[in-house]
């Protein structure tokens, strides 16, 4: 890790002082690495001592132990949100996953216009998730939208109300959050496919095993890697889901659709709760990482194996 | 085998029909006077398209709207201008130049940097909003356009710099010593043998930063104030803050104009947004 750079090798035989271009590289560095230690993990330290203290509009740096947390947890605002989010995130990742898989195999069967349906499963991408919520909560408008259309074609008990409905709004974040993003899993996928060995598809066609079979048993085995990536972005969409929520069901009715993330959003800003908000927030860090840190030490192993590639 | 033709090409067309549909509503409703859209179904084309919600959306209607958002969408689209370019440049800038010191040049700690750089990605703004929030204000720019830039520039650093080290670690490391034995120093092999060949992925990152700016509301709500509001936030306050009936064409109009840049960036760049869109998809 330490061995000298070329430059320096260089540099150093002439005995006189002398600027090193690795000197430059490390000030080029500065800046990123202030953010770094500052914003990122400094501030995450300041939002950690924040949850220990009494602080409600204002931090004050009165601590009172673990009160927040204890509070936290007997707050029954924060459970819903917290057993909103493993509804969502089932509903959510595993739709992606399941319809992604799908549409990257269908595509992966060598159509026509290929292009044109992949700039079309992916158009969703590229708008935010504000915009995502406003259109997909005109269309399950019950009165003006998708129920009501419904019904004028002659099928007048039809029921689609789950925007409004204190039991069904959490489920309406699945059904918006997959259409956004269902064209990215399809993308992870089909690269993941297109780097399936040619000779796997002329060996099975050799032997007769018909498509379906191959996909199910060789194809998917080696996409291990593929459905952990899948996994992981989509768990960090997930928990950081807060403007989808905000533009689709405002967490309502009530807190009926609440999510952490709104959770901790609201009670920093809006609620003069900082100390409770901080704490929230810590609790979703330490689920975040949870989460992420199989694919962080993938990752890094990777870097350091391959470096990079 | 054609029956399995026709089922795939089949099943491909549905799919596409069910992303599409929405995007279809937004724009025929958009189109729409309101006693059609109250008559008639979200999936009837409108009979006497117009573009009166366009204008009403852009240009705003003082006799319709209340709580002083009666200026339309038009200042807070020059609002998200303002933020997007400077904060675009500035992240895919500080971006390339870290990420080139991070792959090109042997220094102690860069693993740890590397590593440090690849789990901030994932951390949730949420975690860190309010020591910003602190920080900003310190420095006497909250609630205004270069507050915005530094905490976008903040945000889109990790990303940025992830996707720059990535693609140079690829460059062959014999170009990289024949380069430094000519004597080449840190700044003219960035200017004139990185930053060249980096010229895609430069593409990329830029696409990228554009769409996740300009999309973003949590930052924007929380760092704009009232005379930063982006478009995003204005957008969520139209269609939230609207009195006595509400005008679904005049909230699709300003969601299409809304998303209209991004969609353009988007639908122009193709191939670019489509391969950096799996590198970036942490940023959510």
């Amino acid at each position: 890790m330490a061995e000298p750079a070329q430059g320096a090798l260089k540099t150093s035989h002439d005995g006189r002082w002398r600027w090193r271009p690795q000197w430059t590289a490390r000030m080029a560095l500065i800046p990123a690495m202030t953010i770094t230690i500052v914003c990122f993990y400094g501030f995450i330290i300041w939002t950690f001592v924040i949850s220990l203290t009494r602080s409600r509009l204002l931090p004050v740096y009165k601590f009172t132990g673990f009160d927040q947390y204890v509070r936290l947890f007997a707050n029954e605002r924060w459970w819903t949100a917290m057993q909103n989010i493993a509804i969502h995130g089932f509903l959510f990742i595993g739709g992606c996953i399941v319809f992604g898989y799908l549409l990257a195999i269908l595509i992966d069967r060598g159509i026509k216009a290929e292009g044109m349906f992949r700039t079309v499963f992916m158009l969703p991408l590229s708008m935010s998730f504000i915009v995502t919520g406003v259109i997909w909560q005109w269309v399950m408008n019950p009165g003006l939208g998708l129920q009501d259309a419904v019904r004028e074609l002659g099928w007048t008990t039809f029921e689609f109300n789950w925007i409004v409905r204190q039991d069904r709004a959490i489920y309406t974040l699945a059904i918006a959050g997959i259409w956004q993003q269902v064209g990215l899993c399809m993308a992870l996928f089909l690269a993941g496919l297109r780097n399936v060995d040619p000779n796997i598809w002329k060996a099975s066609r050799v032997d007769g095993i018909p498509v379906w079979r191959v996909y199910l048993h060789v194809i998917t085995p080696m996409m291990r890697t593929v459905f952990f990536t899948v996994f992981i972005l989509m768990s960090a969409i997930v928990m950081k889901a807060y403007d989808l929520v905000v533009a689709l069901t405002g967490g309502g009715p009530g807190f009926s659709s609440d999510l952490p993330a709104k959770f901790v959003v609201d009670h920093i800003l809006n609620r003069q709760e900082l100390g409770l908000g901080a704490a929230g927030a810590f609790v979703l860090l330490c689920t975040v990482i949870a989460v992420i840190s199989p694919y962080i030490h993938f990752e890094l192993r990777k870097a350091r194996d391959g470096g990079g590639h | 085998m054609r029956f399995n033709r026709l089922a795939l090409y089949g099943l491909l067309g549905i799919a596409a029909l069910m992303i599409l549909a929405p995007v279809f509503i937004m724009v025929s409703t958009s189109l729409k006077p309101m006693d059609e859209i109250r008559d008639g179904s979200i999936f009837a084309l409108p009979v006497e398209p117009s573009f009166d919600a366009w204008r009403e959306a852009w240009s705003g209607d003082c006799s319709q709207t209340a709580g002083g958002n009666c200026g339309g969408l038009s200042s807070s689209f020059l609002t998200s201008v303002k933020i997007v370019i400077p904060a675009l440049f500035l992240s895919v800038g500080l971006g390339a130049v870290t990420g080139y010191a991070l792959a090109a040049w042997k220094m102690r700690g860069a693993n740890l940097m590397f590593a440090a750089l690849l789990v901030g990605m994932f951390i949730p703004p949420q975690v860190t909003l309010y020591p910003l929030i602190i920080m900003v204000r310190e420095l006497g720019i909250f609630g205004s356009i270069p507050g915005l830039v530094l905490v976008h520039v903040i945000w889109g650093v990790a990303f940025t710099t992830m996707m720059f080290r990535n693609f140079f670690k690829t460059v062959p490391q014999d170009l990289l010593k024949a380069a430094r034995i000519d004597g080449a120093g840190f700044w003219p092999l960035f200017w004139h043998v990185m930053l060249p060949l980096s010229l895609p992925i430069l593409g990329v990152a830029m696409i990228l930063q554009f769409t996740y700016i300009w999309n973003d509301f949590l930052l924007g709500l929380t760092f704009g104030g009232r005379s930063g509001q982006p478009m995003t936030v204005a957008l969520n306050n139209l269609v939230g803050s609207q009195f006595g009936e509400k005008e679904y064409n005049v909230d699709m109009a300003a969601t299409m104009l809304t998303a209209l840049p991004t969609l353009a960036v988007y639908l122009l760049s193709g191939r670019l947004f489509v391969r950096g869109i799996a590198a970036g998809a942490v940023k959510g």
